[in-house]
Order: C-alpha cells, then sequence, then structure tokens
C-alpha cells in the first residue's frame, strides 16, 4: 500500500445525470476550485453521458460542455482534467475539440462486451498527446475472465488504465475484487487498473475499498455522492477511509470535505438517496443514470419508476438505451389499460 | 424478355443475403457474385445457389464479355472507393453497401425517384435506411429544426469494420439525416446490445417540432410512411403511437414527436433479428428492382 492511490472526481460529470445536465458554468468553476485546492488530481467534466451527450435521449446541456471544460481548465493550478467519450455517441471530432479546451485525460466508456468499439478513440486520444483510461460499463453483466479479456482489448488499443465500472451499483462485496484481481493478471505492468462504485446497494466506498486492496489504483468517487443512481462513492468519504487504513491518496480531507459541504451541497436540486427506484437499480443490474429518466416516463405515463426499471434489467439493456425506458413505460402503460382492473 | 442483370461483389454476410432476395425477384437476374478468396464460404453457398461465383475480384467481373446493369457493392469503404471508378468507366451503375458515400445518399421511400440515373448510390447506414424515412415524414409536414436518432442493435450484428470504425455510423448518419430526412441539423447514436438471446434491433426518432405543430397530420404522415418502407422490409413496425410532448425551454420553446421502431429482419439469411442488416439488403434490392425498369425503357 504504498504507492498512491490515484482518485478522480467525477462530481462535474457522474453528477450532471442527477443535475439534469444542468450544471453553470459558476458550479464548475466553484467545485473545481475547491477539488484543486484539495489536492484531487483528476477532475471530470463532461455531460453525464459523455462528449456529446447533449441530446433528447440524454437530456440538453444547460450549458455547452466545451465551454464548461474550458472553464474547469482556467480553475485548475494543478488537477488535469478529463472528459468522457461513449463511443457511438461521441466521436473522435468530439474529443478533439475538449483537448482543444485543455482536456489532458481521455476516458473512453464501452459496454462491458464491446471494448472493440474503442480502438479508433484510444488511438486518437494517445496521438493528441492525452492519458487515456477505459471504462467497461456495466462491469458485474459478465464474469472476471470474460471483463479481462475485455480490458486486454481496451490496452492492446492504448489504454493505460482500465476501470471496472459498477455502473448499475450492483457488485455485492467479492463481485468487485474478483473483477479487479483479474484485470490485474490480465494487464501485469501494462496498465494500471481502476474502480467507479456506485451507491444504489450502498456498498461504493466498501467495493472501492476492497478494489484498493486487489490492486487496483485508480478510484473514483463524487462529492456528496453526487452522480447517477444513489449517487457515487462519495469522494469525501473514500479520502477519509483510506488515510484512515493508510492508504495515501495526497487528497486533504478537510478540504474535500468543505468541498461537499460548502460547495455542492448548496446547489444540489436534492441529495442522493438510495430510495425505492435507486435500489431496484442495483438489485436488479440497470445503468445508474436511468433513474431520472424513468421518473420522468413514470409520471408522464402513470406507471411506477421501480416497475420500469425492474422491467429494462430483465430486457437486458445497456448504457445509452434511454429511450427504450419510454417504451418500457408505454408497454406497462398499455398492459395497465388492458387489465380488467382498469376497465 | 430480357431482365436487368445485377452482380454482387462481396460474398459475406450482407452479400449472401442480398443474393437471397435477389433471386426472389422478377425484375433483377443475378448475374453473379464476385470475391477474392477461393476458400471463402459465400462464394460456395452461392454455387450451391446455382449462381455464377468467382474468386477473380473486379477483375474478372470487368473481363466478362456479358457485363451487368447493376452491381451490388458490400465489401469494404476502401475496396468501393477503388472500385467505383472502374464500374463507371464501364457503364456499371453501382448500388453501394458500404459506408464509402462515393455516391448521393439514397432512402428508397424518400428519394430514389431523383436519383435514378446517378452512376453510383450510396445506402448511408443501417440506422439510416430505418429511420430516416420518418425524419422525412415529419418533416415534409412542418419544419424540423433538429432530429436525433437511436439505433440499437445486438452485438452479434455488428462486424469488425462496424466496430472499428463506429464514428462513421454516427457522422454519416447525421448527415443523412439532414440532406435526405430534411432536418435542420442531425445526430445520430449507435448502441450494440450483447443480450442472449439478441435483441431484435429498434429504432428511435425524436424531431423537434414547432410548439403549435399539427400532430394529427404529422401522426399520419408516420403511418403512411411505415407502410411504404414495410412494403419492402415487412418487419418495419411501429412500437406505439407517435408521441408528442409539448414544448419545453430546454428544446429552445420547441416540441417533439417520439417514434419507436422495431426492425425484425425477413431471415433470408441472416436472423430475424439482426433487422439493422436485413434492412440493408432489403433497401438495396428495393433499389435495384426500381432502377430495372429504367434502365429496360432507355436500353
Amino acid at each position: 500500500m504504498s504507492e498512491p492511490i490515484r482518485i478522480t472526481d467525477s462530481t462535474l460529470r457522474d453528477g450532471s445525470h442527477a443535475m439534469a445536465h444542468r450544471f453553470t458554468e459558476e458550479q464548475v468553476r466553484s467545485v473545481v476550485h475547491a477539488l484543486d485546492s484539495a489536492g484531487v488530481e483528476v477532475i471530470e467534466v463532461s455531460h453525464g453521458d459523455g462528449l456529446g451527450g447533449s441530446s433528447f435521449n440524454y437530456g440538453f446541456s444547460l450549458e455547452d460542455e466545451i465551454k464548461l471544460i474550458g472553464a474547469a481548465v482556467d480553475e485548475a493550478a494543478q488537477a488535469e482534467i478529463a472528459v468522457l467519450l461513449l463511443p457511438g455517441l461521441g466521436t473522435v471530432e468530439d474529443l478533439r475539440h475538449a483537448h482543444g479546451a485543455g482536456a489532458s485525460v481521455a476516458r473512453i466508456a464501452t459496454h462491458c462486451t464491446e471494448a472493440d468499439v474503442s480502438a479508433q478513440h484510444f488511438a486518437a486520444a494517445r496521438a493528441l498527446g492525452m492519458e487515456t483510461v477505459g471504462f467497461l460499463m456495466l462491469s458485474h453483466r459478465v464474469g472476471p475472465d470474460e471483463l479481462a479479456a475485455q480490458a486486454r482489448i481496451m490496452v492492446d488499443a492504448g489504454a493505460q488504465c482500465v476501470y471496472v465500472v459498477d455502473s448499475a451499483g450492483a457488485m455485492v462485496l467479492g463481485d468487485a475484487q474478483a473483477r479487479v484481481a483479474a484485470l490485474v493478471k490480465e494487464v501485469g505492468a501494462e496498465a494500471q487498473v481502476g474502480f467507479h462504485g456506485h451507491q444504489n446497494l450502498s456498498l461504493g466506498v466498501a467495493n472501492s475499498v476492497l478494489a484498493v486492496q486487489n490492486g487496483a489504483r485508480q478510484i473514483d468517487g463524487a462529492l456528496c455522492a453526487l452522480g447517477a443512481g444513489a449517487g457515487n462513492a462519495p469522494t469525501e468519504i473514500v479520502a477519509a477511509t483510506f488515510e484512515r487504513m493508510g492508504i495515501t491518496t495526497g487528497v486533504d480531507i478537510q478540504g474535500v470535505m468543505a468541498a461537499a459541504q460548502d460547495i455542492v451541497q448548496p446547489f444540489l436540486p436534492r441529495l442522493p438517496f438510495a430510495d425505492r427506484s435507486a435500489i431496484t437499480q442495483g438489485y436488479a443490474g440497470v445503468y445508474s443514470s436511468f433513474l431520472l429518466h424513468a421518473e420522468r416516463a413514470a409520471e408522464r405515463y402513470g406507471v411506477p419508476a421501480h416497475a420500469i426499471l425492474q422491467k429494462v434489467g430483465e430486457a437486458g439493456y445497456v448504457g445509452g438505451q434511454e429511450d427504450m425506458i419510454i417504451d418500457v413505460a408505454l408497454q406497462l402503460a398499455a398492459e395497465r389499460d388492458a387489465s380488467p382492473a382498469a376497465r | 424478355m430480357s431482365r436487368t442483370t445485377a452482380a454482387i461483389v462481396g460474398p459475406g454476410n450482407i452479400g449472401t443475403d442480398l443474393l437471397v432476395k435477389l433471386l426472389r425477384s422478377d425484375a433483377i437476374e443475378v448475374h453473379s457474385m464476385v470475391g477474392v478468396d477461393p476458400a471463402s464460404d459465400g462464394l460456395a453457398r452461392a454455387r450451391e445457389l446455382g449462381v455464377r461465383a468467382s474468386a477473380g475480384g473486379v477483375d474478372w467481373l470487368l473481363a466478362q464479355d456479358d457485363l451487368p446493369d447493376l452491381v451490388f457493392e458490400a465489401t469494404s469503404a476502401k475496396a468501393h472507393l477503388a472500385n467505383a471508378p472502374r464500374y463507371a468507366a464501364a457503364g456499371i451503375q453501382a448500388i453501394d453497401l458500404t459506408p464509402a458515400a462515393a455516391g448521393p445518399f439514397v432512402c428508397p421511400p424518400v428519394n430514389l425517384d431523383t436519383l435514378a440515373d446517378a452512376p453510383n448510390l450510396n445506402m448511408i447506414t443501417c440506422g439510416g435506411q430505418a429511420t430516416i424515412p420518418i425524419v422525412h415524414a415529419v418533416s415534409s409536414v412542418v419544419p424540423v429544426a433538429y432530429a436525433e436518432i437511436v439505433a440499437s442493435i445486438a452485438s452479434r450484428s455488428a462486424g469488425p469494420g462496424t466496430r472499428a470504425n463506429i464514428d462513421e455510423f454516427t457522422q454519416t448518419t447525421a448527415r443523412a439525416i439532414e440532406r435526405v430526412g430534411g432536418a435542420e441539423r442531425g445526430k445520430a447514436i449507435i448502441i450494440l446490445n450483447p443480450v442472449d438471446p439478441p435483441m431484435i434491433m429498434r429504432d428511435t426518432v425524436f424531431c423537434a417540432i414547432p410548439a403549435d405543430a399539427d400532430t394529427e397530420a404529422i401522426a399520419a404522415s408516420v403511418h403512411a410512411m411505415v407502410e411504404r418502407v414495410a412494403t419492402y422490409v415487412p418487419g418495419y413496425t411501429l412500437r406505439a403511437e407517435p408521441q408528442f410532448d409539448g414544448p419545453r425551454d430546454i428544446w429552445n420553446d420547441r416540441a417533439r414527436v417520439a417514434v419507436f421502431l422495431e426492425v425484425k429482419g425477413n431471415g433470408d439469411y441472416l436472423p430475424p433479428w439482426a433487422g439493422n442488416l436485413d434492412i440493408m439488403t432489403a433497401a438495396a434490392a428495393s433499389v435495384g428492382e426500381r432502377l430495372a425498369p429504367g434502365r429496360k425503357a432507355t436500353a
């Protein structure tokens, strides 16, 4: 445990889901300033669904993300600014724009079985001189060996670190460490391994600790847990827990606790919370950012959000298929209207 | 009566599925199946179906005394860019199923009538063939400031070419949503889903429409277009009635229509869930059939 663990804060990316993609430049500047001052080395800024995510399907950004990335770069004295890109949604052109605005870390995310769609983006990121991170989303859906084989594809394509991403907050104790260990064994010294945890079953911090104990070198968090579903592993709790366990992060605990309480909490529309819908996401293995979309569809079509999410889980929909939430809500509404009780 | 003749270059999954469709056609006579690998399964399958097949590539094809009227290219963008000038020089009209986009984009129910004389026609992308008819159906009723499509396909139906260059899909489809669909601005998203059994292709079309748009007229136009596409892709259906949402400030005070589609393949050679591949071959065959009478009239 002598090598320091690098914490990447995703408040301004994963937290974008919980903010319905309505971050203002002022909020971005204040969060970056606080994280940067507290010694957080990497700060991720993008639409919640990554570059180019501003859309009908995922929600339009209030502010242009390139402008927000530029503001973050301007505000950071020591921190690197990272961006997320989902191939099939974002493009190499989007990555060039982000790089032009000063982003220096490219995090390329695919579903956990589809790593080979990322090759052109890793190649482009490396050609731009960016640091690269691979993101295997919904990693709980496949076993450790299959996940490690996908990590290998990303490393061969140019990833310098590959994350086990618990997008659904579905990993119960044992799941994260088995996957992290398998990835560490596969990629060895060629790349680092990371872990991104969610709180839907409230195990994001515990899984982060287990990930580090199994060889992960990079860990994600978000201030106040601001993120999709019941939120992310909170940066301030991860940092405090790691320090108590003697795991060096270089992050000032008082600084990140102040950032969470004094900077982020005042602008939150609601605190991330494991309500029935969010727990259902962890339990049924549903992509966390579907939460607000399911709530909107529930309101529009008069069917319960947790029922929508349960069906979405059963259908095996993956990150990006937000449109299927409306489709499922329409089916549930049609079934309700056809049932004898409704007549 | 001599029918229009057509060669297929590229004996892979797409080429083979197209072959099965063309063998059913009254308007088109299959000239040959052309590949480059003597050990190709696709060439062997073509021979089994009684079709002349050669591994001699386009060199072989252009050396024949009886040149075809049409060639369907189901190879790669790179191969098509090399072959396209040779087809043109030989007076063979090309229907291009690769992303090369050497010729204008064609979507049969939207713009084929205006392009019948083009020497080279590009079939856009699978997601484009599935969604651009709907964008056009909406934009023919009201101005569409922005259209966005989401194509979800089974992982197993996405080949290595698509995977290695997925940006080509999003960018080409977005351009065609504008040029052919009639939206001022287009965006395309593709999702690969590995669920087993494989999911049938799904497409969602979102269009920004004026706040006071005539929703009944839009819905009627969408229904009519679905019927037209279903004439060549029988498994092309609406999952639900078009969904209208009122204007919002985050949508620049525009309203929205959302159309949910399922594209089930015909199961000719590719399985029914590969609706994304079926709609490409079905649309290409439809282009070939509709070009055929024109060719005879001018011959």
